[in-house]
């Protein structure tokens, strides 16, 4: 089932269109990373989701209801930039902002003990915000967007500004949240965190989505059919035992040990490729190279933007 | 609607718990006590009594000069000359010389000299004496008879009283000056707390702006609550002010009416009757003074004329009203800029409006029933300022009753106009905001 599901959304400004026609499904109990370089529409579309902002065109349905305002006391909002009152004590703030999310007063209260007490952060309840450092800043503003528990969870750059012991407490917390039955949607261009935490993604480039789907589906799509072969033996005996099956790219010798990249041609699969090669050479390594996120996130947005550009031109 | 409360609730609180708050509240009242009784307290203090030794070469004034409770005098039988000697062997204060041709041109001579400054109620006694007693002994020289000059005086000195007739021919006393001065003090009033609840509607907004929780609270609320909410919430700020310095000012004026002053109005009629004593023989310097205290009942049964319930009903309304169509507009100024210093620009425009009813306010006295005081008591925009002033002198029941649908209306549509900057503004980072781009905003869907 889907937790989130977008369709058509379009919002424009007065110059530039923000999100062109972009639909989404978020499956429920889930990690969904949303990529996209900046200004392709990613606070936009979240702004959306948060009902800061209203699409021109185009709906939200949450669990098949459409988002309405009695949803926001499900959703969590971590945005990008973030910010609490400098003036206000902790935890009274924290106490505030549970409660405009609909919490009790004595709920939220207890909710926020366990939670400081959790961080190790018992002993600023009575602080002002402007007494803390960056770092405890954060703490409590990662805090008060979970702690109404809310169904999804909605972390825009969550690891940008986080120092990396705070990154790798937020990133167990939100697996922790996952297993607990909560859905997270981040927006992100950390794709190590992406390999690491996402089961689906969608890409954002230019106010329009041009990838979707789970992290493992793409990444096998993506897939270029490199194989990597260590060995010793003749490199000239090693290419003419490759015959259709594949075509040498880069290669090294260092001492006795080849190393070489091997294109599959098309229709012919890895298991060919070796038994081919196999009585040529004493193969040391034999492995499939495989796009990392990084590497998939780049070729999709310089084609994009070199369609874009040609578009331009025809224009 | 319960979200709304908890902002209500939290700019209420944040704000009256502030120190600066607490400190206000408690000067402002002191400060008003203070500046109405010090004064009253300080002339009303028992100087010691001076004594003062009166060197008279002419004869006329030795044993004459009247007594008073802050001033002795002795005639000790010697020149001015070993007086001077002699002052500082002796426990006078002054000595007043006299010379012998104060008759015939010397009365600019006579001299008062002092160790230390005498105080100006002793003085100004000396001189007033003096004065009085050489006038009569000019008159009497020239075989005038005084009881004439008084006569004609007193039969020439004239007050006029001015009344209101109505409809039903009921007189109504009416005291112009008095008027004036309610109208203005309301006005004054009004003006100020727009101003400075304005400011901090509009500062509030700003901190929320950059200090980027916004967007955290506007994920649960929607703009237009979070607006509102401050503007009321900085509302129910001022009320408390306000009335926290009323009922203080009250209870410490009572206070200190019942301590300090306790036995000054016994004074007060004791010096007035030795005022009266002196003027039995001749005032012409007191003859307004003699008036007085009738004109003090005057003034109070004036005071009492004024509908005074009803001037602070109508008070509250345009205070709140006026501050409530204001604030939304700074409100909408904080949530457009970026830093304090780009106010500016919006400040001025927004202002105008308050600083010109202030302006005409002069004019609106002179005629409080003109058509330019009428027009301009209409206008939500001027109408807080321009009615408080013509209220004291009484206006219509419909003319108060449209100029405050026409605020509320004003209230409505600034309101909205401003919600429609405000959520657009709030969101909006690192642009440098022009009017026309403001006048975009109110087209943008929400």
């Amino acid at each position: 089932m889907n937790i989130l599901s977008a369709k058509n959304i379009v919002k424009k400004y007065a110059s530039h269109t923000a999100l062109d026609d972009v639909s989404l499904d978020i499956p429920a109990q889930s990690v969904f990373g949303l990529l996209g370089p900046n200004g392709a529409g990613k606070t936009s579309l979240i702004r959306i989701i948060n009902q800061i902002t209203g699409p021109d065109s185009g709906e939200i349905f949450f669990e098949n209801e459409k988002l309405s305002s009695k949803h926001v006391e499900q959703i969590g909002y971590l945005p990008e930039e973030r910010g609490l009152y400098k003036k206000m004590e902790v935890g009274e703030q924290a106490l505030y902002l549970a409660q405009l999310k609909g919490m009790k007063k004595a709920e939220a209260k207890k909710k926020l003990k366990y939670w400081f007490e959790k961080f190790e952060m018992d002993a600023w309840w009575n602080k002002k915000v402007e007494e803390l450092s960056k770092g405890m800043q954060q703490k409590v503003q990662f805090i008060v967007t979970v702690m109404h528990e809310p169904k999804l969870l909605i972390l825009d750059e969550p690891f940008s500004g986080f120092d990396p012991i705070n990154a790798n407490l937020i990133k167990n917390e939100i697996l922790n949240l996952k297993k607990q039955g909560s859905t997270i949607l981040f927006s992100t261009h950390n794709m190590g965190s992406v390999e690491e935490l996402c089961d689906n993604i969608a890409l954002i480039n230019r106010s329009k989505k041009i990838v979707d789907g789970s992290v493992k589906d793409i990444r096998k799509e993506n897939k270029s059919n490199v194989i990597e072969i260590e060995f010793t033996g003749n490199m000239m005996g090693f290419t003419n035992s490759l015959w259709t099956y594949g075509k040498l790219g880069e290669h090294s010798v260092e001492g006795e040990i080849c190393k070489a990249q091997i294109q599959l041609t098309p229709g012919s699969t890895s298991n060919q490729l070796l038994s081919s090669i196999l009585s040529a050479v004493e193969i040391h390594s034999f492995k499939e190279l495989v796009p990392s996120m990084n590497d998939i996130f780049i070729k999709k947005v310089s084609e994009g933007n070199a369609l874009g550009t040609q578009s331009n031109f025809t224009e | 609607m319960n979200k709304i409360l908890l902002i209500i609730k939290r700019e209420y609180l944040s704000r009256v718990k502030k120190k600066s708050f607490i400190l206000i509240t408690l000067l402002g009242p002191i400060l008003m006590v203070g500046i109405m009784i010090i004064p009253i307290w300080l002339s009303m203090q028992k100087s010691e009594k001076q004594k003062i030794e009166v060197i008279d070469e002419s004869f006329l004034f030795t044993d004459l000069i009247p007594e008073k409770d802050i001033v002795h005098f002795d005639y000790p039988p010697i020149t001015i000359q070993q007086a001077r000697d002699g002052f500082f062997d002796t426990d006078y204060d002054a000595i007043l010389w006299i010379p012998k041709n104060v008759l015939n041109g010397g009365q600019k001579g006579i001299q008062l000299l002092f160790k230390k400054q005498l105080s100006n109620a002793s003085q100004q006694h000396i001189e007033y004496s003096l004065n009085k007693m050489l006038y009569e002994v000019m008159l009497a020289k020239n075989n005038v008879n005084i009881d004439f000059i008084k006569d004609a005086k007193e039969k020439s000195t004239i007050k006029m009283f001015t009344k209101q007739l109505d409809e039903v021919g009921n007189e109504k006393n009416t005291n112009t000056g008095l008027y004036m001065g309610i109208g203005l003090v309301a006005a004054v009033m009004i003006y100020f707390f727009i101003f400075m609840y304005g400011v901090q509607v509009m500062r509030g907004v700003m901190e929320e702006k950059t200090s980027r929780i916004v967007e955290v609270i506007l994920s649960s609320v929607k703009p237009f609550q979070l607006m509102m909410g401050k503007i009321v919430g900085v509302a129910l700020v001022g009320l408390t002010q306000f009335l926290l310095w009323v009922i203080l000012s009250t209870t410490l004026y009572s206070f200190a009416a019942a301590t300090v002053l306790k036995d000054i109005d016994m004074k007060q009629i004791q010096a007035k009757e030795q005022v009266i004593k002196i003027g039995e023989n001749l005032d012409y310097e007191n003859m307004g003074k003699n008036e007085e205290p009738n004109e003090m009942t005057q003034l109070w049964n004036d005071f009492k004329s004024v509908d005074m319930a009803s001037m602070l009903l109508c008070f509250l309304f345009y205070f709140l009203a006026g501050y409530l169509m204001y604030s939304a507009m700074f409100a909408a100024i904080g949530a457009a800029v970026d830093s304090e210093a780009d106010t500016n620009q919006f400040m001025l425009p927004i202002t105008i409006p308050l600083i010109f009813s202030f302006g005409i306010a002069q004019t609106v006295m002179q005629d409080p029933q003109g058509s330019l005081a009428v027009w301009f008591s209409m206008i939500p925009f001027t109408s807080p300022v321009v009615m408080m002033v013509r209220l004291p002198f009484g206006v219509p029941a419909w003319e108060i009753a449209l100029s405050m649908v026409f605020l509320i209306l004003g209230f409505l549509f600034t309101t909205w106009l401003a919600a429609r900057i405000y959520r657009t503004g709030i969101l909006m980072y690192g642009k440098k905001v022009s009017w026309k781009e403001l006048g975009k905003w109110l087209f943008y869907k929400g």
